[in-house]
């Protein structure tokens, strides 16, 4: 809000007593704020790998214990097409489980807010699936589903769905009370309440839902894998880190799992984007007042 | 003047209040037997300590809380929606500004139309021009973090007053309000009133604020909640700051602050 006496102003709505916001500048098309964390880290990880590598060759260790990040990097490149594949096959797991986490957790956090009854009888359920660990049922559910993407996807499911229920549930459950009572005040119908009222002050809510269950998605597709244990041309990072160990071949095993966690990041810094796209306008998370 | 036998006569009441009692579950008596009509177009401040009822009352009032005795009738209403509820015929405004905080001001001010399914073109045209009125033209698109307290307010006004309510019914909406904005509010508020004639019910614990505002303060006691007497206020409309520094004015507080304080000792 600026200082001059626009009509308005001069109309006295008080206007200069609005909260002024943080405008920042931009360094490379990102805020200035932004930078340290980005180098801050990078400079901390080339310090690191350096000093791993550093050592690697001093002490002369031999790659089939501990390799260098430079054998590492080349033996990325070198194994790209099997373990591109293997990633693709993982990642269509982890987004195939993510999307059902959503669907089925916001679906039924929307039916358990409706009906208290359903939300008594099926939330215990939902608690059991979440506290057991997957380790222990992904064998069974391996059994009894029979195809391997299906179980891997359930597991994974069952990994990433909580957060989002759990959350979803709070989130509509935080409405302002005394929009609620607006909103009854005008007679709005149940629909017109969830629709205008509780799935928007819901969003925050399930937002930071996703943003953990994206990285437990994948956890989850990873670990079920390594259960599984299945082999051939269509098996993700999991079952390629598990071969890798079998063979000796440490330095392939350190690429998948370097390519895990940087998918694991990928995901993060996606959710955190869509996050900060739907709340910057407007939620106190995504918005900084200049003091 | 402290009277209450020299309401206005003659009129039907808009809305009538008789024997209203609100116990509430833990067993606090929030009001006790409250006689209250509201004639079409008049200006009322309930003025009493914390803990009268004066907010129970507008709940009862609006249908949002249930009465454990007595009746709230709607002689004057035109139009009852399926559960005989007077339509259209109320606006709220809260002590806090209320407002879906995802939403720009236009939006926020058309969610009244557009729960009543009014058509959306026809829903934004009244909002805008109810925004213009409050004197916030130019802020349809803000959202409401980056407006000012005093402006947050107007527009929960301007969202009260869209569905064009007979009846205005507002909770202690400026004691947020630093003393400045407060007095600019209030002549707006009185400027909208004089324009619109709402049954306008305005909620303060400031006998100034009442006195300035009202034609009629009903002071109320606290413990259990229930009305003590009225201060008639016959002091001409518009009302300004000639008006807030008038002799009269400075009377009429006096026998105001004398009401609420018999109320108080009650």
């Amino acid at each position: 809000m600026s200082t001059d006496l626009s009509p308005t102003s001069a109309k006295g709505t008080d206007q200069d007593a609005a909260p002024v916001y943080a405008q920042e500048e931009t360094v490379l098309g990102l805020p200035k704020s932004r930078w340290p964390g980005i180098l801050a880290p990078l400079a901390m990880g080339v310090i690191f790998l350096s000093v791993w590598e550093g050592i690697v060759r001093l002490k002369g260790i031999p790659p089939y214990i501990l390799p260098g990040p430079g054998i590492i990097f080349q033996t990325l490149i070198t194994d790209w097409p099997t373990l591109s594949v293997a990633l693709w096959v993982t990642l269509r797991i982890t987004f195939a489980a993510l999307i059902a986490a959503v669907s089925v957790g916001v679906a039924l956090a929307i039916l358990f807010t409706q009906s208290k009854w359903l939300e008594r009888s099926l939330l215990p359920y939902a608690i059991v699936l979440q506290v057991t660990p997957v380790v222990s049922i992904a064998p069974l559910i391996i059994i009894w589903v029979g195809d391997v993407n299906l179980s891997l996807l359930i597991c994974a499911w069952i990994v990433a769905f909580f957060p989002i229920l759990s959350n979803t549930i709070m989130g509509l459950n935080s409405a302002d009370h005394n929009l609620v009572a607006l909103f009854q005040l005008y007679g709005a119908n149940r629909w017109q309440t969830l629709r205008y009222l509780r799935l928007p002050a819901a969003l925050p809510y399930f937002l930071s839902g996703l943003k953990i269950s994206g990285g437990l998605a994948l956890i989850g597709a990873v670990v079920a894998e390594f259960v599984a244990g299945t082999g051939g041309s269509a098996s993700g990072l999991a079952y390629r880190i598990l071969e890798s160990g079998y063979q000796l071949k440490i330095p392939r095993m350190f690429a998948a799992l370097l390519m895990i966690s940087m998918s694991g990041i990928a995901i993060f810094l996606a959710t955190s984007y869509i996050a900060h796209r739907l709340l910057f306008r407007w939620h106190e998370s995504a918005i900084k007042r200049e003091s | 003047m402290v009277n209450s036998a020299s309401k206005p006569s003659g009129l039907r009441p808009l809305v009538s209040v008789r024997g209203l009692s609100k116990k509430f579950s833990n067993g606090t008596l929030a009001l006790r037997d409250v006689d209250l009509d509201l004639f079409p177009g008049e200006f009322v401040s309930l003025l009493g300590p914390s803990g009268c009822g004066k907010s129970t009352l507008l709940r009862l009032i609006s249908d949002l809380s249930a009465p454990s005795a007595g009746t709230i009738d709607w002689p004057g209403a035109e139009s009852a929606d399926a559960y005989g509820k007077p339509e259209h015929s109320l606006g709220f405004v809260f002590q806090e500004p209320t407002l879906l905080p995802w939403a720009p001001t236009l939006e926020n001010v058309t969610l009244p139309l557009r729960l009543k399914h009014m058509n959306a073109g026809e829903a934004r045209d009244r909002a805008a021009a109810m925004l213009d009125l409050v004197g916030l033209k130019g802020f349809e698109k803000s959202y409401p973090r980056e407006l000012s307290g005093g402006m947050k307010m107007r527009v929960s006004i301007a969202r009260a007053l869209v569905t064009e309510p007979k009846v205005l019914l507002m909770d202690e909406p400026f004691a947020a309000l630093d003393e400045i904005t407060r007095h600019k509010l209030n002549d707006d508020l009185l400027a909208l009133w004089e324009r619109n004639r709402f049954t306008a019910v305005f909620v303060t614990h400031s006998v100034f604020e009442s006195v300035y505002l009202s034609q009629r303060v009903v002071v109320m006691a606290a413990r259990p909640g229930r009305v003590m007497s009225e201060v008639m206020v016959d002091a001409p409309f518009p009302r300004d700051n000639l008006f807030r520094t008038s002799a009269d004015y400075a009377h009429l507080c006096r026998l105001g602050s004398e009401a609420l304080k018999a109320a108080i000792d009650a």
